[in-house]
């Protein structure tokens, strides 16, 4: 490869706070070799001029469904991958409900081998918590460790047994890794597809309260007192769940916390006449949780901005509220999405970027989300003003079940690098 | 009726008979003006029209139901339609057929008319943005159940001259009870004061601010009340959960000739059936002529349901 320079570009980069415009020289090997206004030029590399545009680290998406194994009709890893670079991620941290479960050693070698072969972004395995997402037995975190898995999780399915949930653990703060738990008590969230309340009444849909999601989060929080192990909530939704995580951080234990692109853009008005695409879990709430979702982030009480990607067939969705399929696709529009936060004035553009890679990337231990000289030049540049508007038949998503068709979005990705390849440009 | 004038406010809307929260006044009003004209054909000798010759109707019923399913035949029947009636609970759905699929297999057929009483809340919305021709919602889940609505209304009307100023209370399991969130819509659409009593755990949340005021006390709620609403105690929830045992319920819940005092002296007594006697209701005081209108509610459905489908179908 030849050395690559980017020009006139303003670089965002949370992780070494830099907000400047100036160049980024990427070197044979594709990596940084230069950043930010004093960084040099070489006469040799080839130009790509960036004026107007901005430069941030590819982004970090920590929950996306890729249907390999079982669902290759919802989600391929080549489309994933393409979904992704159209939305500045390069890297992704890949869920194991798969068919079969990504739960032991020979899943997670087919698995990497797969990805490797047929997606040109950085993929992240997670394997499952307990065998079969069972709930009942632990996995071999040490094994699957070895074989490359950074982070453990049940996905859609919570650790009920609290007996399990401190052996768990208690044996994950021994090797170091990371247990990501999907926050819902099961007997208070039986039968529902939507959050409890006014909407639920009107709609005749069985609602769940948030309680539902508190209980578990402060069930795991007084575990994590007495076994401190790298904890990390997958996501939340409501302010309630934001008050409990409030408390423990000031008590000084430390875990980190996720929300979804879509409890901080919409809330369970959204879902308006039995809109399936909008029926999600954690469920969109009310708008007041929204606004605390985002004071949270304010207040680094939340620390990452995930896609919650979940391409779902149509079959799956066309079908009455209670029987559809739960989820929506989000992963390529993570980004804009995220910017709509900004050019409302809801959060300051650091604020969003910094949730969307050094974060996240802190949190998974791996090296990614930042710029900083000699890392991997995987890196998202997009216009920050640019009006469009969510086609679902424009998404590259197999699947075409967004939640957020038709509206109106500001700011758009216009090329991906991967270790200063350009993988994606429009 | 406020008014006997002959209003149209259905020609110009969309199609379908989803639910109340979907109608407007005029349209409530303008299918009650319609089913009174029935009324009289249904008690006379001969009940046939021919308004809805050569039209084909299909009564799809995904849940098991006597009185909506019969009406809604004999209400076709009469306005002369071919009414084909299935019954789905064991059919399709067993196959693992999707209603989507089941609404297109026989939207093929051409009906004019699809009635529609599905389990889960939504299902006839789903199905009306499939189909051409008219959906008419028949009970969906615990979401709407709308000719209920508009018989009890009539019930009333017929009764009491008018539901504007009425006080009607609706007492039961609320939270399951497709009847009483169509009722709360269309009383409080015609000008009536809604109370709802429950015990809390039936209460469903948010409820106030559909218009009515709850209650946990049969005395309080039931003051001044002109119309008392019994709702079906769903015996196949009560397990377990949501009560201690059918005794207690009847205790603080069950209607009794003692309880109808706290409402107003010429109350009148409703219930959409079917009754559970000695569990929501005394069952002397369900079968008092004086006070209870069960009986009139199944005769004035047929003529509502008339109203609707010949409105409807176009």
């Amino acid at each position: 490869m030849k050395e690559k320079i980017l020009t006139n570009v303003r670089i965002i980069d949370p992780s070494q706070k830099m907000d400047e415009i100036g160049n980024i020289v990427i070197d044979e090997k594709g990596k940084i070799k230069s950043i930010g206004k004093k960084s040099g030029t070489s006469k040799s590399a080839e130009k790509i001029d960036l004026k107007g545009l901005v430069a941030i680290p590819g982004l970090v998406d920590m929950k996306a469904f890729v249907g390999e194994p079982g669902f290759e009709y919802k989600e391929n890893f080549r489309t994933l991958s393409q979904a992704a670079l159209a939305g500045g991620v390069t890297s992704i941290v890949t869920m194991p409900n798969t068919k079969p479960v990504i739960d032991n050693v020979s899943m997670v070698d087919f698995i990497i081998r797969r990805g490797r072969d047929k997606a040109k972004v950085n993929l992240f395995p997670c394997a499952s918590i307990t065998r079969q997402m069972e709930g009942n037995q632990m996995t071999e975190f040490g094994l699957l460790k070895a074989r490359g898995i950074i982070g453990f999780s049940d996905v859609n399915k919570t650790i009920q047994n609290s007996e399990l949930m401190s052996r768990i653990m208690n044996y994950a703060s021994d090797i170091d890794i990371l247990i990501m738990q999907h926050a819902e008590d099961y007997e208070l969230a039986k039968n529902s597809c939507i959050n409890q309340g006014e909407v639920a009444t009107r709609l005749g849909l069985q609602g769940v309260s948030d309680i539902a999601e508190k209980i578990i989060i402060e069930r795991d929080l007084s575990l994590l007192s007495e076994f401190p192990c790298r904890y990390h909530i997958n996501q939340i939704s409501s302010k309630n769940s934001l008050n409990v995580i409030k408390k423990n951080k000031s008590n000084g234990i430390k875990f980190s916390t996720g929300v979804s692109i879509n409890n901080l853009s919409l809330n369970q008005n959204d879902i308006g006449e039995f809109r399936t695409f909008l029926k999600l879990s954690p469920p969109l709430r009310s708008e007041e949780d929204r606004l605390s979702l985002i004071e949270g982030i304010k207040n680094d009480l939340i620390n990452v901005i995930v896609s919650d990607h979940i391409p779902e067939d149509e079959e799956s969705k066309r079908l009455p509220f209670a029987q559809a399929a739960t989820g929506s696709i989000g992963i390529e529009t993570l980004l804009s999405l995220s910017l709509e936060l900004y050019h409302n004035q809801s959060l300051p553009l650091e604020k969003i970027i910094k949730c969307l890679t050094i974060n996240p990337a802190k949190i998974l231990k791996i090296d990614k989300g930042s710029l900083k000289e000699g890392s991997d030049a995987d890196i998202c540049i997009f216009d920050l003003e640019k009006p469009w508007v969510v086609k679902p038949e424009e998404l590259k998503s197999k699947s075409k079940n967004t939640a957020i068709e038709n509206r109106k979005l500001q700011g758009k990705v216009k090329m991906t690098l991967l270790q200063g390849e350009v993988v994606y440009s429009n | 009726m406020a008014t006997e004038k002959k209003v149209t406010a259905i020609k110009n809307t969309p199609k379908h008979l989803l639910g109340i929260q979907n109608l407007s006044v005029l349209e409530a009003k303008e299918i009650l003006t319609e089913a009174k004209s029935f009324i009289k054909l249904n008690r006379g000798s001969s009940k046939k029209l021919d308004v809805l010759r050569g039209k084909t109707q299909i009564n799809l019923f995904f849940e098991p139901s006597t009185r909506t399913q019969s009406s809604f035949d004999l209400a076709g029947k009469r306005l002369g339609a071919d009414v084909m009636t299935m019954n789905m609970g064991n059919s399709a759905l067993k196959k693992g057929e999707t209603l989507i699929d089941t609404a297109m297999t026989l939207n093929a057929m051409h009906p004019d008319i699809i009635v529609i009483r599905h389990q889960d809340s939504g299902a006839p919305n789903l199905l009306s943005q499939k189909v051409n021709c008219t959906v008419i919602n028949a009970g969906d889940g615990r979401r709407e159940h709308p000719t209920q609505a508009l018989l009890d209304a009539l019930t009333i009307i017929n009764r009491k001259g008018n539901i504007e100023g009425l006080k009607i209370a609706i007492c039961g399991d609320i939270l399951h009870s497709r009847v009483a969130r169509s009722n709360i819509y269309l009383m409080n659409m015609l000008g009536a004061e809604v109370n709802v009593i429950a015990p809390k755990t039936l209460m469903p949340k948010g409820i106030d601010n559909l218009g009515v005021k709850s209650f946990t006390d049969m005395k309080k709620g039931l003051d001044g009340c002109d119309i008392v609403m019994m709702l079906r105690l769903q015996n196949e929830r009560m397990q377990g959960s949501f009560l201690p045992s059918k005794r207690e319920y009847y205790e603080f819940f069950g209607l009794t000739p003692e309880k109808l005092k706290f409402a107003k002296k010429d109350a009148l007594l409703m219930h959409p059936g079917p009754m559970n006697r000695g569990v929501e209701i005394d069952t002397k005081l369900a079968d008092d002529i004086n006070v209870s209108l069960v009986k009139e509610q199944v005769e004035l459905g047929v003529a509502v349901r008339m109203a609707c489908l010949k409105l409807y179908c176009k």
